[in-house]
């Protein structure tokens, strides 16, 4: 077991030249058989192993991860976290994850550098302002802190941002969620990675699922890139390829793969202290640590794999932006990326069992998995501890679209889906 | 970006001028009363959503707003051909034949 970082630690290392840090995680071989393997190592893959051992006390888990730990999603996103969700069941699934949140550095030892500095989601309509209106009551109704502000209100928070009247889409008010903000995602993949490994996990990179072995409708084991794993409980964390796993159980998804952009610019001074999001003009920015503004928008709308997208998307986003704070139209781009979203018809994840015993999914989080990430790996690892859903995720399981029970979250969270 | 040829127009354009209307040839039940909710579910939800070839609808939104069928790979954005929805249920057709 490593020291907890402090920091006496700190101290005792910064008089010995630093020379005595540990690897953040232990690097495994692989075993021949585990109690549960997790297959993807990202932010909601690795928070499945730390909390199955932590809180349900298996022993003998396994990460696969295709590429390296935290190069897929978790690299990819905005990282804004918020969980101001219309509906009863999000709600308290993106609440659960956001109390987790708030103290999940001491929980893991690990600064994940959760910053909560509100978040904005602008209203450009009337019927903007009565959506607003109904979400931020919905939201205290069930005890998240959701405030509705007028133009004004945002204005005196977010000096620069353009309140004219002469803009395609004036600004008429927001919603405003205190207790929201960002973390930084890098770390929260290293933090759970280092916090799991500590229980005993074993994390194995490039190590490829290729096959499923089932028989009598039972998980038997995993056909990898490293040779055959026994094992009778496999939890599918692979956003971005859902549907690639899942048919190789003969389950097909009600999900398409989309790509998501988003980029950076260049470091600037302190400009932005809050998140801000707008659905109608499309695109959401903050300001990141280092002082990159760190922007993203929608979909692009055809099925792909590449983890790229087309240019128009980011011109568009670029536009909104601009439209919102006009004095950033000089700011010049630094980076620009693509990641693969695994949208569903009702904008909610997937976080259930399947026809297909020992095989459990938790996908389907389309644009806005990030905020999720302690709260999604905490329900599912009950999920796969008890072969039964959490009370939070229950009403997310696979047969909600055979029964009808969907929960429409499209337009109704303010989401940019 | 790509470039779609409208097999309509016979022209190649860019991309934007498309608007992506999802997976091609989803069969409707003939009579959707006798269907389980598993199956309706199924037909209303499911995709196939492959990594590599993907038959798909796309309308020509800012052209002749007709509607055609492109086989494109997921994995790399390479498009096999363009037809219209009667060509391509042929290509299809023959394709799975002999698949």
């Amino acid at each position: 077991m490593k020291k907890d970082y402090s920091i006496w630690t700190l101290l005792s290392q910064g008089l010995k030249n630093h020379v005595g840090w540990q690897p953040t995680w232990r690097s495994s071989a692989l075993k021949d058989s585990y109690d549960v393997v997790i297959i993807g190592a990202g932010g909601h893959g690795l928070a499945t192993a730390y909390y199955l051992a932590r809180e349900h006390g298996v022993k003998n888990i396994a990460v696969l991860e295709k590429g390296f730990l935290g190069g897929g999603n978790t690299a990819r996103n905005t990282t804004i976290v918020r969980s101001n969700y219309l509906w009863d069941e999000a709600a308290m699934l993106y609440e659960h994850s956001l109390k987790l949140w708030e103290s999940l550095t001491e929980d893991i030892n690990y600064n994940v550098m959760f910053s909560q500095r509100g978040v904005f989601n602008l209203g450009h309509t009337l019927q903007d302002m009565r959506d607003i209106e109904r979400r931020v009551n919905a939201n205290n109704l069930n005890g998240i802190d959701a405030l509705a502000l007028n133009a004004q209100e945002v204005k005196d928070r977010i000096p620069m941002i353009n309140i004219s009247k002469n803009t395609r889409f004036p600004i008429m008010g927001a919603s405003y969620q205190p207790r929201a903000g960002v973390a930084r995602h890098d770390a929260v993949a290293w933090g759970f990675a280092r916090a799991a490994s500590q229980y005993g996990v074993d994390i194995i990179e490039n190590c490829e699922v290729q096959g499923m072995d089932i028989a009598n409708g039972q998980m038997q084991g995993l056909q990898t890139s490293k040779g055959y794993i026994k094992t009778a409980r496999v939890g599918c964390v692979t956003a971005g390829h859902s549907s690639v796993i899942a048919k190789m159980a003969g389950i097909k998804m009600p999900i398409e793969s989309h790509p998501l952009q988003a980029f950076v610019s260049e470091s600037l001074k302190p400009i932005l202290d809050t998140v801000v999001m707008s659905n109608a003009v499309h695109g959401y920015v903050s300001q990141s640590d280092k002082g990159e503004l760190v922007i993203g928008a929608g979909i692009d709308h055809y099925t792909s794999y590449t983890q790229r997208g087309s240019p128009h998307i980011i011109e568009h986003t670029a536009a909104a932006i601009i439209e919102l704070f006009p004095m950033f139209s000089r700011v010049r781009m630094n980076r620009q990326w693509g990641g693969i979203v695994d949208t569903t018809p009702d904008a909610c994840p997937i976080i259930s069992k399947t026809k297909v015993k020992g095989l459990y999914f938790n996908c389907g989080w389309g644009t806005g998995g990030f905020k999720a990430t302690p709260g999604s790996g905490n329900v599912f690892a009950h999920t796969i501890a008890h072969d039964a859903p959490h009370p939070l995720n229950a009403a997310f399981s696979l047969d909600r679209f055979h029964t009808g029970h969907l929960i429409d979250e499209h337009g109704a969270a303010g989401v940019a889906h | 970006m790509f470039v779609i040829t409208c097999p309509h127009c016979c022209e190649a354009r860019e991309e934007e001028e498309f608007h992506y209307e999802g997976e091609a040839f989803i069969a409707r039940p003939v009579d959707p009363e006798a269907e389980s909710d598993e199956a309706w579910g199924d037909y209303l939800f499911t995709k196939k959503n492959p990594k590599g070839w993907h038959w798909e609808m796309w309308n020509h939104a800012t052209g002749c707003r007709k509607i055609l069928v492109l086989k494109r790979n997921t994995a790399n954005h390479i498009i096999a051909g363009s037809w219209t929805l009667s060509d391509a249920r042929k290509e299809y057709d023959n394709e799975r034949a002999t698949a």
